[in-house]
């Protein structure tokens, strides 16, 4: 079940967002680069925003790119 | 003014690179990687574009293995202090720059076993040789696309096939084929590829990098530097991830967005138009100065076998009094002397005098190579 609209896609550093957002635009996924909330990392860098209903097509974009990530969680805000 | 010192630097660059740079420094001017804000994202933009440039010009399969440095000096220093430890043998050849044969030599005295590889006075390599030079603790070849101080290109090709049939790794130093010479790092089979953005790829300085291929095992490699790089900041150790691990300290974000733009000047040329332009002059001056009473030219003396990058003497007069006059009578730029590369001279059996070096690039034309020849023709009439 949906419960947020929106999820964070996680990665290792802002290098790494911008190639994601990179790969997913490509494949019309809408992305927002945005800092990583506290309650999600203690990390300083930025995460990449997307719908949460793109989850899964990002996920199949993610692993056919072979681009590593933290995770995907759902946000509280934003 | 005539400028032929690509070699060393390319001059003039594309009015876009310039462009890129003011932008950056007007409009985004904020520290890559660091902070959340939109500045900040722009900036990191900047940088992940000149990884995607760099990664279509030499066939990269992720940007993210394109680590970048200030320039090709510190990229061979990583990949050769970073891989190489005590036991391990590491084969080179006799036309290295000292941006390779330093480090190699200081690995040498620290327990690392070296063998040069010596190539014929042109500057070529027999692959035969390399293959016969490796033993059961060799670890790596590392070798130049061509020489910086006359042209030879060497056999990347083979030496590629040979590491890959003998599990070892290929460092190749591209400064002076990058961006001049077709490089493909899958083609070639190359596993450690340093670049550099001032040359033929028309970025500023300041601006270059190690392409790590996925045969390197990462976890075994040691950074030059360690520090901040804007991600696991909450870790008081190293990163461990491509390219973080190995690009510590605020980069240089104003050069990369000058770089990208020279990249993209090259990739809209193209390689191959820019390769078949400065062959044309390359052959041109060859055969001017076989033509010229007095001139000693060097290497294979074939265009097809070579960079734009021409090396000769004239009898009876130092390179470093040629070099002047050239400047000073006919506003001619070159190099003379020993171009960082004493190996390479011994080689050429033109140490320790040196020899003047013409580096040819794009902007250069035809006209500029027969005003460069009727001068030396000229200086070397007056030496009769």
């Amino acid at each position: 079940m949906i419960t947020s609209k929106y999820s964070a896609i996680l990665v290792f550093s802002t290098g790494h967002a911008i190639r994601l957002e990179h790969v997913l635009n490509q494949q019309k996924i809408e992305t927002k680069l945005i800092p990583v909330p506290r309650y999600l990392s203690s990390t300083c860098g930025n995460c990449v925003r997307i719908k949460t209903t793109d989850t899964e097509a990002a996920s199949k974009i993610i692993e056919k790119n072979r681009i590593e990530i933290q995770g995907i969680k759902e946000l509280q805000e934003y | 003014m005539i400028y032929f010192d690509n070699a060393a630097t390319s001059w003039p660059k594309p009015p876009e690179t310039t462009k890129a740079m003011t932008h950056f420094l007007e409009n985004i001017g904020a520290n890559p990687g660091r902070s959340g804000h939109r500045l900040s994202v722009e900036a990191s933009r900047v940088v992940y574009a000149a990884r995607e440039s760099v990664a279509a010009l030499f066939n990269v399969t992720d940007p993210m293995q394109v680590v970048f440095g200030s320039n090709i000096t510190e990229a061979l220093n990583l990949a050769l202090l970073g891989l190489l430890r005590l036991g391990d043998h590491v084969i080179t050849s006799s036309m290295e720059h000292n941006s390779m044969m330093r480090p190699l030599r200081a690995l040498e005295a620290r327990g690392i076993k070296l063998t040069v590889i010596p190539c014929t006075p042109e500057g070529s390599l027999n692959p035969i040789s390399l293959e016969a030079a490796i033993g059961p603790d060799t670890k790596m070849i590392a070798l130049n696309h061509a020489s910086n101080v006359v042209g030879t290109l060497l056999p990347i090709a083979e030496a590629g096939a040979i590491a890959r049939k003998h599990n070892l790794l290929l460092l190749v130093d591209t400064a002076q084929t990058g961006g001049a010479y077709p490089v493909d790092m899958q083609d070639l089979q190359i596993d450690l590829l340093g670049f550099t953005g001032h040359k033929s790829l028309y970025g500023p300085m300041g601006t270059g990098g190690l392409v790590i291929g996925e045969r390197v095992d990462i976890s075994k490699m040691e950074p030059l530097k360690r520090g901040g790089t804007g991600s696991h900041s909450e870790h008081e150790h190293q990163p461990n991830f491509l390219p973080d691990m190995f690009e510590s300290g605020t980069p240089n974000a104003v050069g990369l967005a000058g770089l990208t733009t020279g990249i993209e000047w090259v990739l809209r040329e193209g390689v191959k138009a820019i390769r078949a332009h400065e062959q044309v002059l390359t052959q041109a001056m060859i055969e001017g100065l076989r033509n010229i009473p007095g001139a000693i030219i060097y290497g294979s003396l074939d265009a097809m076998r070579q960079t734009a990058t021409i090396s000769f003497n004239l009898s009876g007069m130092a390179p470093s009094e040629v070099g002047l006059r050239l400047d000073e009578e006919y506003q001619i730029m070159c190099r003379v002397g020993l171009h960082c590369s004493p190996a390479a001279h011994k080689t050429m059996a033109t140490y320790p005098g040196g020899t003047v070096r013409f580096g040819l690039g794009a902007f250069n034309t035809l006209s500029e190579v027969n005003f460069a020849l009727n001068a030396i023709h000229q200086l070397a009439k007056e030496k009769k």
